[in-house]
């Protein structure tokens, strides 16, 4: 079951409201996406912590509706 | 614990490096579990592998073992390092070759 960029995108916003999101649509098939998202919660989390926020954001979406998303997170530069 | 994270525990606890993919190392079913098993055979490190599709207690078992929705997810002497992304950002920054060093 496809999901749009934008739900996505307000889902991770609903819960990093801070985040810059940046996701792109690999395929043009609504299956496969890459996701950036840097947002200062992430500062001083291991990454496995990171990409656990973004997956809890995802309510459960992830690994089933959404398939493939390749996911890079980061702290906005400077914070540490 | 149930069943299913017993048998996990015992399989991240027993090997030094293992993966939890779709497919088997010679033949991934995924593209993200292809891109681990292509990342752990770069290093050249030894690894065991599971084929979670093989295995649907498993499967589901990981999932909630790890609080990590998908597949493939990497373990090194007992702990969850994450999937594919995380392994080719590490691998790229040189974490992991420095997590699979000896006595590190």
């Amino acid at each position: 079951m496809p999901m749009a960029a934008a739900d996505i995108e307000a889902l991770i916003r609903a819960a990093l409201p801070d985040a810059t999101i940046e996701i792109r649509d690999l395929r043009g098939d609504g299956d496969h996406y890459a996701a950036s998202v840097v947002s200062a919660a992430f500062a001083g989390m291991p990454k496995v912590r990171q990409h656990q926020m973004v997956y809890k954001a995802l309510g459960g979406r992830m690994g089933g509706e959404l398939h493939a998303l390749q996911l890079t997170t980061a702290a906005p530069q400077g914070v540490k | 614990m149930s069943d299913a994270s017993q048998r996990i525990d015992a399989l991240v606890k027993n090997n030094d490096v293992v993966l939890f993919m779709k497919g088997t190392a010679l033949f991934p079913q995924c593209g993200f579990s292809s891109r681990a098993v292509a990342i752990l055979d770069h290093l050249g490190t030894p690894y065991e592998t599971v084929d979670v599709l093989a295995d649907q207690e498993i499967r589901q078992g990981i999932k909630a073992y790890s609080d990590w929705p998908t597949i493939p997810q990497l373990y090194i002497k007992g702990e969850f390092v994450g999937g594919s992304d995380i392994m080719m950002e590490m691998f790229e920054n040189g974490e992991l070759q420095g997590l699979l060093a000896p006595q590190a």
